[in-house]
């Protein structure tokens, strides 16, 4: 431990505490733009200064040592950095008004606590026309102009994700992120990912805002919609209206669905539950009969799945060709469902509320995701433009009765609900595995599987005993762990020895989708920890936590799929992938 | 380096010492080769003689010996930086038993007038007799009693002007690798006890104790076995040119220092990082490594001793901010050449996160000549706290311009007077600009202040790596100070903002100033950015970036003023004086 002193406070901390943080356990918050917990400092805004043994230094990036006399704040401190922020504003454009982040703009925030009220140096912005905004993909838009450099897009594309998307250019004043060689971020490595959205301090980064396309359709008489919602959003939305992090708000949203006007409101969650039985039985043929090959990874991530095409195409017949469960809602409504209630496909809509920004890439990736006949999901949603959509309903979310979801595509298990944090896909996956190869339910205590769950580690192994055979299982998360991952199962394969793992699991965001790209801003590990429990807790809770005691499942493959992985089946709820180019150009 | 068994390490470490011997042997080898010479023609190759047509003055000489027939007679040396730049080409004549002479401004036709008039028939003439030359030579002679010359004391170049940088034997012949030899027969911590005991500082600009770095880098364990050493050739201040010409005019020093350098520290491999413009530097520091690696200087079991290391090369595309250390390290990497936060330090984590010592060029051209002549004979000259010499790039408007090793303490009078000879317009000296676009200028009335890192620093400049810029009465500071701040505008990396747009903003409103638009207004926006760049910039690029515009703004406000458009309205804070009159505590304190 060390002992330092922090404007007279004393303060004991572990040695490499940086002054920032150590200042936080004596409630000083050091104002920063470009430091972020979840990324290594970066040390580009210089706002966070402070005076040490009478220096000026970046609390950020400066490690606390024995003895140290910090001071966070005094006429010199305030002054520099009223004088930086009035600098960093003076390359920003006014547009706070009309911009996305409004509301939720770092950059914004600062600028008001430090009483700026005249910018004083003349604004050097770019134009729109010197610098255009960069909406090429279909998720993110990239508004360079309003970037203040702070660099924790590019820290978590490189460094965090391992995509290397999006790098600085050019240098001094005409410094700007941009994908490699200024070209579009579309013709990019950039597999929408979104965490440089949930990341960016500013309106540089965001996701593409679809909500009009969805008051169009909602407006539309002839229109059927039918809207659903993903595990991960159920504990975060809440965020935006004033709930802590973790609170499962899953009526509230249901309710605030319906007064916004859809026809129907399903959960993806069943679409999960559809997933493990596809994609559990796809393992089970794989594992126990040897048809394909070993190890099988999940798919349910579009952003993994768009890495893994363009990074690692030789792995493709690795993949499991079971769709997400989004698609598969999709899919189902605009058949099933559709028929069941004599709707023609072609007035139905579908539109999804996802915490992911990959997702809006995802419903249109490939001609299966036309499966119906029709796009099967018409408008994949963020969660971020949900919380929008109702804030610009009027609609009262905090004190929103509870509602429930609708029949059939509404039900789910509580193997489903843990689909939204890392490790859960293959927690619901072995839960229903165990199950169908040993004819026996998991104990109750055991339905938690603990080595594979948590944010601790970036990949996470086991082994499980599946009727006196070893699956050896890797999970992990955050895209910048995968190759490791994949290198040793690929150096495994070329030897021709037996592969390190049988069953991996992949989650391109931090934590799984509960960090994913469309969530609520400001994440960090306790942020994450939180959503994490309400998903728990939401499992816990749960009358039935397998997907296949999910009676509406039955019901599923009685009336209409027959049994996993039929020719229906593979029609509407499975996939294929092809090799991508990293650069289009 | 993979593991070698006993056997294996005994018999490399037989190599080594025959190896030394060999090497040792080349010393003997060169002067047997040179001893029949009767005398030597020295012209200057490095890069400003080099474009004033030095190679075709070379040949002009080998063509009229050949000529004369006299190839067998003199040897015809191309050599590093003779120093007084401004007379170049320059060629030194030295005949065995007569006084060197030195030729300004020599052309082909000059060299031939030499090498009739003055070489041929001085080999003819017993030593005793005088020398009679014509007028025309007389004229061209360059007195070496020159100030010039005669204020200089030169350790690290010493070898530059009167030898071959590229005879590995005539550098043995000087007593090269000695420096090595000794330290390899002492233990690693005696020889950074001398290192620290020198006094010597850094030369690259922020003057850290060598001693000291070092002592940190033996400190941190290897990583992965390894531990590096770099050598910083990135020189980039506008004016500068010392690196270049250490470098090419005697690569085996720098890599003599290195290696002595990673002997104490335990390092394992040497990185010399050098500007891809520095294409001499470059070839001689290739050519020392072939050299070294052929006669086990580099290598395994090097002198048959347990110290192993190898060094390369990697060129800087030409980012100023990558002769920022962090920055350095990063562009080494393959990365973008933005500086990091330290700590850090390199020396816990650096290249490629191992540790790793950043040493300027001449920082590390001093090491060997302090190992062969021990730390007191070093620290014996400078001042209290900066010791030895320094080596600067004194140029603008002086009459001798050129490269130049004093030592430290010299005085900015001693500088510009002495050594430059005053102005080159023969019109009053207004001012030095020292330290490069990160120093500021040290007006006449400072002619007193020693040139050592502390004064330096107090008076708003800094040493930097030794860029001098005279000049005259006729010269805007205003102009001055907007040239380098818009160098560093251009050479910011643009990672922390209040660099990259707090420069920026600053030289819109110099230029608003220099276009005679400026108020005082402005004026106060400049300090007010400038503080917040001193203040909250990451390196040394930014936080430097102010200083000319400052230090101007300090020594020369009257020039500034009588650009601005309210200059010569009293200023804000006399006018705050006159109207703050209701207050009474004001007045009693008063």
């Amino acid at each position: 431990m060390v002992r330092l002193t922090i404007d007279s406070h004393i303060v004991e901390v572990p040695e490499g505490t940086s002054i920032l943080d150590a200042a936080k356990s004596v409630q000083i918050k050091i104002p920063t733009l470009c430091h972020h917990p979840d990324l290594p400092a970066t040390a580009a805004c210089g706002i966070c200064i402070v005076k040490v043994n009478g220096k000026m230094l970046r609390s950020c990036c400066t490690p606390v040592a024995e003895g140290m006399e910090v001071i966070t704040r005094d006429a010199d401190i305030i002054d520099a950095r009223r004088t930086v922020l009035k600098l960093t504003l003076s390359k920003h454009p006014n547009e706070c008004l009309t911009c996305l982040k409004n509301d939720t703009c770092e950059l914004r925030k600062l600028a008001s606590d430090f009483g700026i009220r005249d910018t004083e140096f003349e604004n050097i912005t770019p134009t729109s026309e010197e610098q255009p905004v960069d909406d090429t993909t279909k998720s993110i838009v990239l508004d360079p102009r309003k970037c203040i450099l702070c660099g924790r897009c590019v820290e978590v594309c490189q460094n965090t994700q391992n995509v290397w998307a999006l790098s600085m250019l050019q240098r001094g004043i005409k410094t700007h992120i941009s994908p490699a060689a200024d070209e579009n971020l579309v013709d990019s490595p950039c597999i929408k990912c979104g965490q440089c959205t949930a990341h960016c301090p500013t309106g540089a980064l965001t996701e593409r805002d679809d909500t009009q396309y969805v008051w169009d359709m909602l407006q539309d008489k002839e229109k059927y919609c039918v809207v659903q919602i993903a595990p991960a959003v159920r504990v975060a939305i809440g965020e935006a209206f004033g709930f802590a992090p973790g609170t499962i708000t899953t009526g509230k949203i249901y309710a605030a669905l319906r007064r916004l006007g859809f026809d129907a409101v399903f959960d993806t969650n069943f679409g999960a539950d559809v997933t493990i039985m596809e994609e559990g039985s796809e393992f089970i043929e794989r594992f126990t009969k040897g048809e394909g090959v070993l190890p099988m990874i999940t798919s349910c991530c579009p952003a993994w799945v768009d890495y893994m095409e363009k990074y690692y195409p030789e792995m493709i017949p690795h993949f499991s060709s079971c769709k997400s469960p989004h698609e598969i809602v999709g899919a189902l409504s605009k058949t099933y469902y559709a028929d069941k209630i004599g709707v023609e496909t072609n007035k139905m809509r579908v539109v999804s509320i996802m915490p992911c920004t990959a997702k809006k890439f995802e419903i249109l990736r490939s001609e299966e995701m036309f499966s119906s006949g029709f796009q099967d999901v018409d408008v994949s949603l963020t969660t971020r433009e949900l919380a929008r959509m109702i804030k610009q309903a009027g609609i009262d979310f905090a004190n929103l009765p509870d509602e429930g979801a609708d029949s059939p595509l509404g039900s789910y298990t509580g193997a489903a609900t843990v689909f939204g944090f890392t490790g859960g896909v293959m927690e619901a996956a072995l839960r229903t595995v165990h199950y169908v190869v040993t004819g026996q339910e998991m104990a109750d205590d055991a339905l938690e599987i603990k080595p594979i769950l948590g944010l601790d580690k970036g990949i996470k192994e086991m082994t499980m005993n599946l009727a006196g055979k070893e699956v050896r299982i890797a999970v992990a998360h955050g895209i910048g762990h995968v190759q490791a991952l994949l290198e040793k199962v690929k150096d495994a394969l070329q030897k021709g020895e037996e592969p390190p793992y049988h069953f991996i699991e992949v989650m391109a965001c931090e934590g799984g989708c509960i960090g994913g790209g469309g969530q609520p801003l400001g994440v960090t590990d306790e942020i994450r920890k939180a959503r994490m429990a309400g998903l728990m807790t939401d499992d816990k809770n749960s009358a039935k936590r397998c997907s296949h005691q999910n009676p509406d499942i039955k019901k599923l493959y009685d009336e209409f799929l027959g049994t996993p992985l039929s020719n229906r089946s593979h029609h509407l709820l499975h996939t294929s992938y092809k090799e991508r180019k990293l650069y289009n150009k | 380096m993979a593991e070698l068994t006993q056997e294996q390490i005994e018999k490399l470490k037989a190599l080594g010492r025959t190896q030394k011997e060999n090497l040792l042997k080349l010393g003997d080898e060169f002067k047997e080769r040179v001893k029949d010479y009767k005398a030597s023609i020295y012209t200057c190759d490095a890069t400003s003689c080099h474009s004033g047509g030095a190679s075709s003055v070379i040949d002009a000489f080998k063509e009229s010996l050949a000529a004369l027939g006299l190839e067998k007679d003199v040897r015809m040396v191309c050599t590093g930086c003779m120093g007084l730049c401004a007379s170049g080409p320059l060629a030194r004549i030295e005949i065995k038993g007569r006084k060197p002479m030195l030729y300004e401004h020599v052309t082909p036709d000059v060299a031939r007038i030499i090498a009739a008039e003055h070489v041929a028939p001085a080999l003819k003439q017993p030593v005793e007799e005088e020398l009679r030359l014509s007028d025309f030579l007389k004229n061209k002679e360059l007195s070496l009693d020159l100030p010039f010359f005669t204020k200089q004391r030169k350790i690290v170049l010493r070898l530059l002007g009167h030898s071959d940088p590229e005879d590995l034997g005539e550098y043995i012949a000087n007593g090269g690798y000695q420096g090595l030899i000794k330290a390899l027969s002492m233990k690693p911590e005696e020889v950074l006890d001398i290192i620290k005991r020198s006094g010597l500082r850094g030369r690259g600009g922020a003057g850290f104790p060598t001693g000291i770095k070092w002592e940190m880098l033996s400190k941190s364990p290897l990583v992965d076995g390894e531990k590096f050493m770099v050598c910083n050739g990135d020189e980039g201040d506008p004016g500068a040119y010392m690196d270049s010409c250490i470098l090419g005019g005697g690569a085996h020093a720098v890599l003599e220092g290195m290696m002595i350098g990673a002997y104490a520290t335990g390092a394992t491999n040497g990185w010399f990082y050098i500007r891809a413009e520095y294409p001499l530097a470059i070839a001689r520091m290739e050519l020392a490594i072939k050299q070294a690696k052929k006669y086990g200087i580099l290598g395994r079991n090097i002198f048959g001793t347990d110290f192993n290391f190898m060094a390369d090369i990697r060129y800087g595309a030409g980012a100023f901010v990558c002769g920022e250390e962090t920055a350095l390290l990063a562009s080494l990497e393959g990365k973008r050449g933005t500086p990091h936060p330290r700590p850090p330090y390199p020396t816990q984590k650096g290249l490629f996160d191992k540790p790793t010592a950043i040493n300027n060029v001449e920082t590390l051209a001093n090491i060997a000549p302090i190992m062969v002549n021990g730390p007191e004979w070093f620290s014996e000259v400078g001042t209290a706290t900066s010791k030895g010499t320094k080596v600067f790039a004194i140029t603008g408007k002086v009459k001798h311009s050129g490269l130049v090793e004093v030592p430290m303490g010299t005085t900015v009078g001693e500088m510009v007077n002495d050594v430059g000879g005053g102005t080159s317009s023969g019109k009053p000296f207004k001012a030095v600009q020292t330290g490069g676009p990160s120093g500021g200028v040290i007006p006449a009335s400072e002619l007193h202040m020693p040139l050592c890192y502390e004064e330096l620093k107090k008076i708003g400049s800094m040493m930097g790596s030794g860029g001098m810029i005279i000049m005259d009465q006729d010269d805007s500071m205003v102009e001055i100070a907007k040239f380098y701040l818009g160098f560093t505008v251009d050479e910011s990396c643009g990672k922390c903002a209040p660099c990259r747009i707090g420069g920026y903003q600053m030289l819109q409103l110099m230029n608003k100033i220099a276009d005679g638009k400026g108020t005082k207004a402005d004026m106060e926006k400049i300090k007010e950015i400038g503080e917040a760049m001193k203040k909250a910039s990451l390196c040394g690029l930014g936080q430097t970036a102010p200083n000319p515009v400052l230090s101007t703004m300090r020594f020369f406000k009257e020039e500034y003023d009588a650009l601005l458009q309210d200059g010569n309205e009293p200023d804000a804070e006399n006018k705050a004086d006159k109207v703050v009159t209701g207050c009474t505590i004001n007045t009693k304190n008063n």
